[in-house]
């Protein structure tokens, strides 16, 4: 296929933020995840894990708690709000002040009729839950010091309150306290300090667990309100209980990073009667706290201040049949799923998105020609050409560039904003104009490469385009003919300007003409969600891949898979390729050569060459380092489309630029760890 | 090892029009073994003096007539025989001066060659096969000739042997791409025919050397891809044998041809070992194949190089040390030496390696020439020039000559010798000096010797710092030198010379202990090494701010070893405190310390030490190691001292040597238990260096991780 010169990024500090809260719904398999920066992903379970929806952070906002009622989302923060989340239009949809101080915690009721939240000032606020908002009811008797977890007897009659030194067992229809459970302070110098209860769960059978800040794990029976069992875990804190579905087992995580299992079984074979809390399993996955916790029907989900998101599958949960040979039972979740860089192929230009700013560097150059592995001397280094800093609290919820590099365009939840930046001129002081307040709010950008034009779909039913981007604006919007549910999370042009098409998390690809601002046609539904697509500069034909890894090529003019894809399908992808755990997050294409298409996801990119035989299920599928040994007659018998490499990882982003050289932004994780706080200290072995 | 010296033009030569053809028939020796008689392509023959490079004699035919043969000596009747127009001999003697007036005689048949050796008649081979004796011929020159070969087979080479009693005339011929080998045996006369091996490529020969070796003919040929071959015909073989035999052939020899095949290339056997090449590529040097190569086949190494400027005719003549090489438009003659080669020469011998680096410029000399005194045949007179005699020559006009000098020795006064050779080591220039500082040294240490009142220091250490002697070239000096405790000599000596044998390093040792300190002290010592000494004696441990670092046997977590008698511990602090010996004592035992040698040989004679002289060395090597030790030692790079290692390895050998003597002695006994809380502390460190070891090493691999920085243009091939 031929050389190819790399611009190896590096420099894009992008950090992500600590896990704060998790609440996983059964019902619909979506797990909701709160991030210390006070932004919310939404994740499908059914769907290979894949970031469906992400509610940009806020300021002002703190997330310290969240809570599934149905379908609808509510967290609770220390700044003493309740909010509801619109996961339509992916923003608050409303707050509101509990007047008890910082929230700690926020439940809801198995029902899901009420909601109750733990707040500073000692009490356990109880808030009706309707149609459209919530309504404050009551309080249950206050208590001194503050209310810091929340757990709701499944019958609904009870509610076990975790606090200083204590746990609450309340009456709700009474909301008198009927049980004041003691939990012991830690030993040796901890005795003088305060033990918090980070966490309660309360059982059908009326048995508490608590977790809390000497490092124990409580078994207490709820009736007598006397404690069963103690499993000391840990020398440090234990901040998160989960309960599994069937109250059988419960997850704890530990500020060590460790998350302990114990399991309701019977000690001995003999009496099967006799079930108690037993201590069963300890995972690691985690170097620093684990803030958050969910036990799912086959995992553990677990995340905290090291960002990541771990699931960790029980494997007695699944068939025997499963193949494990080969199987990697952890995925880890680092990057966000979206777009965090935008690049201009024809200027060489990237553009990073932070959650507060936008920088935008131009890439090196080297005069130098080199043998493959070689590093070439640079002739020009990176430059850092403009950081934009956002106004408002709004974090930005995304960004673009357009292909020329003179045009850029951000979005807040609020407002979008664009940047008309001359490169030659005066980079430092762009001029700016906001786009009409009737687009208030698009969780979507794009700069097509050729006209100035962008496309923002600023809610659910609309795409609305603005071209001529002169001070007076022309503003075009696209109505749907037909109601769309779901927010659009992916939108790509084509590059003559004529094409847009959109996807939602309906998985619904729409395909809209710009010149005539008409839908075009809709693309036949797949089961999982589209993570990337893009159409093809020079045939318009629309390479789209989803969460399954599924691969898909659908000519637009043609309204029909293209026969490539029809052969792809009728071969099937290589399990290889379909095993791999992390999705497709950009497609692009290289413009000297029709038949390839450039993909990339975390830890690998590949150029697929359309021209060259499929591989089928026996070939090898990574097979650089075969063709490599080959000699120059051998090689063209082991070819395959998919050519694939592995050299770059934590890849954010893979660009083929115009002049055939790639960018591979990278970043690794072990510079973010080396960002992290430093974690509890642990005597490990020979240190 | 093998060398070439600096050639030099003997003659130039004519182009001939055909530019392939070379413009030399052949160089032939004559009676004197420093005449060549060479043969032009066209009609001259030319009578040389090789070292004067100048012609005696020049001998030309007609015009119109053409030499076809190159001119031989004939050795017994003293004339020159040529061969013009293929059918004309010629014989003349020295004082002709016109050839057409020389004796002529006309064959019948096309005469190929005339071949002559010392100790043979002259035979003449014919162009087709035949061989005459060159006297029966010329008393009967129309007798016919017959055919020996076949009509398509032509002679492509030929040569004649002379052994003993016998009288070979070997030559190939080539007919349609076959080679074929024959041996025609005079007196009486017997032909053998034999194949030669074809090459996969079809290719043939390029060129044949024969020699007689051990009453075996061997043939060397080499091919244009490179293979040098040997085949080997046994000279006293039976005869009997009808027919073609094949002829076993082995590889010698594979020289590295670079890009193509070899044109015009030559090979020749030197010895047994050693073969010249001609036109081949240097591996080593850049493209062009216009290099002089002598080759070792046995360990197939090459031993020297030679670029020889213009074009290569591939022609090589060995004679009496010398290789003619006919190269551009000259004849150069290159003198070569071989020495037998062995693995220990190439080893070399071990010498100390800090040393090593700085003399890079000592030459191995030839000990046969030096010590025997047969110069005139060495190979560094010929490289001499002209120029260079010249300019000697009106040096010896203020100066006296290094024979001159000799003479001196022997008889003069001491002032007078050592001013001529101080005169004469300060202005001679390194090749010349090689040679004489050996003779001169030796000269002086026998004169010393036979005379006790004559010793020359000054002049003796001048010629040691010239570092061109080592102990073998003059094996008296050293002792010579303890004989008139002239230590400063000996200290140059040790430290020079990288020979030392072991009975001298003892006897050194021996008389350097027993030495009385007043003695030497006295003494001027090399300054280098007393400030070493001095640093060593002067640097007590633990006075920088009054901070002591704990003792070693303090160290030792021996409990038992605690409770120690005072009496001893004092004991053992005084010894830490002074050194046993001297300060200039001290230098001359590091120095024999420093002296290479091998424990096998020195063990019998550390053995004449005696116990007093035993346990002072103990103490004083106990010393220096807690000085090596305590101090956080570290060496001078510039300094020569005695490292740890040699150390221990001293304490070592004489414990060995006198182990059971010093268990006995009484005033050993603290002595030795200091030395086992030595090994004792030894063992220790390295068992908690094998602790950290492992960690060290992954250390080592975190390392090779590359360094990724924040930007880079990498280079990535996809397939």
């Amino acid at each position: 296929m031929g050389e190819f010169k790399v611009h190896r990024v590096r420099f894009f500090d992008y950090m992500p933020t600590a896990i704060r809260a998790m609440a996983f719904n059964a019902h619909t398999e979506r797990l909701a995840l709160a991030r210390m920066d006070g932004s919310v992903e939404i994740f499908n379970f059914t769907d290979h894990y894949f970031q469906e929806k992400v509610i940009p952070g806020k300021d002002s906002r703190s997330i310290e708690s969240l809570c599934w009622v149905g379908g609808r989302l509510f967290s609770a923060g220390l700044n003493g709000e309740i909010a509801e989340y619109d996961l339509e239009n992916l923003r608050p949809k409303y707050s509101l002040e509990a007047y008890g101080g910082p929230i700690w915690t926020i439940i809801s009721n198995t029902q899901g009729t009420q909601l109750a939240i733990g707040c500073e000032d000692g009490t356990v606020k109880l808030f009706e839950v309707l149609e459209e908002h919530i309504q404050f009811e009551r309080n249950l008797d206050r208590q001194k010091g503050r209310i810091i977890s929340l757990s709701w007897h499944p019958s609904g009659t009870h509610i076990a309150a975790g606090m200083m030194d204590m746990i609450r067992v309340f009456d709700v229809p009474t909301g008198h306290a009927v049980q004041r459970l003691l939990v012991d302070r830690g030993f040796g110098g901890s005795k003088s300090r305060e033990t918090v209860v980070w966490s309660v769960a309360f059982l059908s059978d009326h048995t508490v667990v608590s977790g809390d800040s000497a490092g124990k794990v409580q078994v207490w029976d709820g009736h007598t309100g006397t404690l069963v069992k103690t499993h000391l875990v840990t020398k440090w804190d234990v901040l998160a209980l989960s309960v599994s579905k069937d109250e059988s087992s419960v997850v704890a995580g530990t500020s060590e990073g460790t998350v302990i299992q114990f399991q309701f079984i019977a000690p001995t074979l003999h009496q099967q009667q006799d079930k108690e809390w037993v201590r069963t399993r300890t995972f690691k996955n985690h170097t620093h706290d684990v803030r958050a916790l969910a036990e799912i029907e086959t995992a553990i989900v677990s995340g905290g201040m090291d960002t990541h998101l771990v699931v960790r599958p029980l494997l007695e949960k699944f068939d025997e049949n499963i193949e494990m040979a080969g199987f990697d039972p952890v995925l880890l979740l680092f990057f966000p799923q979206r777009n965090l860089v935008s690049c201009a192929k024809k200027a060489g230009l990237l553009l990073f998105q932070f959650p507060g700013q936008l920088e935008l560097w131009r890439l090196g150059d080297s005069d130098e020609h080199g043998k493959p592995g070689d590093r070439l001397p640079l002739k020009r280094k990176p430059e850092k050409l403009l950081l934009l800093k956002r106004k408002g609290e709004d974090h930005i919820c995304c960004s673009a560039l357009s292909s020329c590099g003179g045009w850029l365009a951000y979005s807040t939840v609020s407002s979008v904003l664009y940047t008309l930046h001359t490169s030659s001129a005066s980079p430092r002081t762009p001029p700016r104009c906001l786009l009409p307040p009737a687009n208030h709010q698009s969780s979507l950008l794009l700069l097509p490469s050729l006209s100035a034009s962008m496309c923002t779909p600023s809610s659910p039913s609309q795409v609305s385009g603005s071209s001529n981007m002169s001070p007076q604006l022309g503003c075009s919007s696209l109505e749907n003919h037909r109601f769309l549910l779901q927010p659009i999370h992916l939108m790509t042009t084509s590059g003559d300007g004529k094409w847009l098409a959109a996807a939602n998390s309906d998985c619904e690809i729409h395909v809209y003409n710009l010149q005539k601002l008409k839908l075009h046609c809709i693309v036949p539904v797949y089961g999982s969600c589209p993570s990337a697509m893009g159409i093809h500069p020079t045939t318009n034909n629309m390479t789209v891949v989803h969460a399954d890894q599924q691969l898909f090529e659908y000519s637009i003019v043609e309204k029909q898979y293209t026969d490539w894809s029809r052969k792809l399908q009728k071969q099937g992808l290589h399990n290889v390729w379909l095993d791999r755990d992390t999705p497709v997050t950009h497609v692009t294409f290289n413009s000297k050569n029709p038949n390839q298409v450039v993909l990339h996801d975390m830890h690998m990119f590949c150029i697929i060459d359309q021209s060259l035989p499929l591989p089928d299920q026996k070939t090898q599928f990574y097979n650089q380092m075969t063709l490599r040994s080959l000699s120059e007659q051998e090689r063209p018998s082991h070819l395959h489309a998919f050519k694939i490499c592995k050299t770059f990882q934590d890849l954010l982003c893979v660009s083929l630029l115009d002049d055939q050289s790639l960018v591979v932004v990278e970043r690794p994780l072990l510079a973010i760890t080396s960002q992290l706080p430093a974690p509890v200290r642990q005597k490990k072995f020979a240190t | 090892m093998a060398a070439l010296y600096e050639g030099f033009t003997l003659c130039g030569l004519v182009q001939t029009q055909n530019a392939s053809d070379s413009p030399i028939q052949g160089i032939e020796l004559d009676g004197d073994s420093d005449h060549a008689v060479v043969t032009d392509s066209t009609r001259s023959v030319t009578l040389y003096k090789v070292s004067d490079q100048k012609p005696l004699g020049s001998w030309t035919v007609k015009q119109g007539q053409l030499l076809t043969c190159p001119a031989v000596f004939n050795f017994q009747t003293k004339e020159y025989v040529v061969v013009s127009d293929n059918k004309v001999i010629r014989v003349w003697k020295d004082e002709d001066l016109n050839l057409d007036k020389a004796f002529k005689a006309t064959v019948t048949a096309d005469v190929w060659r005339v071949h002559s050796a010392p100790g043979g008649e002259p035979v003449v081979l014919f162009q087709r096969g035949a061989v005459r004796f060159l006297d029966s011929l010329l008393s009967a020159p129309q007798q016919p000739v017959e055919d020996v070969l076949s009509e398509e087979e032509v002679i492509r080479w030929s040569t004649n042997i002379v052994a003993e009693e016998q009288h070979f005339v070997l030559f190939t011929t080539e007919q349609k791409g076959e080679c074929c080998l024959y041996v025609q045996r005079l007196n009486p006369n017997t032909l053998q025919k034999y194949r030669l091996e074809r090459e996969d490529s079809g290719a043939s020969p390029l060129s044949f050397s024969a020699s007689l070796q051990d009453k075996h003919l061997n043939l060397l040929y080499l091919y244009p891809n490179g293979c040098v071959y040997q085949s080997v015909v046994a000279a006293r073989g039976y005869v009997g044998l009808e027919g073609v035999q094949a002829l076993p052939r082995s590889l010698r020899l594979m020289v590295p041809v670079g890009e193509g095949e070899l044109g015009a290339a030559s090979a020749v056997a030197l010895d047994e070992a050693h073969v010249a090449v001609v036109g081949v590529p240097h591996p080593s040097a850049r493209t062009g194949k216009d290099f002089l190569c002598i080759w070792n086949t046995n360990f197939q190494t090459l031993q020297a190089g030679k670029e020889m400027a213009g074009r290569i005719h591939g022609q090589v003549w060995c004679y009496l040390g010398k290789l003619f090489v006919s190269h551009g438009k000259a004849l150069s003659v290159i003198p070569y030496e071989c020495q037998k080669s062995s693995l220990a020469s190439a080893l070399g011998k071990l010498r100390h390696t800090g040393l090593a680096v700085s003399k890079s410029s000592v030459a191995v000399p030839s000990w046969n020439t030096l010590l025997h005194g047969d110069q005139p045949q060495g190979p560094t007179k010929i490289v001499e020039t002209r120029k260079s005699k010249l300019s000697r020559k009106s040096q010896s006009a203020q100066a006296l000559t290094v024979e001159q000098v000799l003479e001196l020795i022997k008889t003069g006064p001491v002032d007078e010798v050592q001013r001529e050779v101080e005169a004469l080591v300060s202005r001679g220039d390194a090749q010349d000096l090689q040679l004489s500082v050996g003779q001169l040294a030796c000269h002086l240490v026998a004169r010393s010797q036979a005379e006790t009142a004559f010793y020359t220091p000054v002049a003796l250490a001048q010629l040691v710092q010239t570092q061109f002697l080592c102990h073998s070239v003059c094996p008296g000096l050293l002792l010579l030198s303890l004989e008139h405790k002239d230590y400063f000599l000996c200290q140059l000596c040790l430290q020079l010379f990288p020979d030392i044998p072991e009975v001298v390093t003892c006897a050194c040792l021996k008389t350097f202990i027993s030495v009385p300190d007043g003695d030497v002290e006295m003494v001027s010592l090399e300054p280098d090494s007393v400030s070493f000494m001095e640093g060593l004696v002067g640097a007590r441990g633990g006075q920088q701010n009054g901070f002591s670092p704990p003792l070693f046997e303090e160290d030792s977590c021996d409990t038992n070893h605690q409770p120690k008698p005072p009496q001893d511990k004092k004991n053992h602090t005084l010894q830490l405190e002074a050194c046993p010996v001297g300060l200039h004592k001290a230098v001359l035992l590091n120095e024999v310390l420093q002296t290479p040698y091998s424990d096998n040989f020195l063990l019998p004679h550390l053995k004449d030490l005696d116990t007093q002289q035993v346990i002072l060395f103990l103490q004083y090597l106990q010393f220096v190691y807690l000085k090596y030790s305590q101090d956080v030692y570290t060496q001078t790079p510039g300094l020569r001292s005695p490292t740890m290692t040699q150390i221990i390895d001293w304490v070592c050998l004489l414990l060995d040597a006198h182990f059971t003597v010093l268990v006995m002695a009484p005033d050993a006994k603290g002595l030795l238990s200091n030395l086992q809380s030595f090994v004792k502390s030894q063992v220790k460190l390295f068992s908690e260096l094998g602790k950290i070891e492992s960690s060290l090493q992954e250390l080592h691999k975190m390392k090779l991780s590359k360094d990724i920085s924040q930007y880079s243009i990498e280079v990535i091939e996809l397939f």
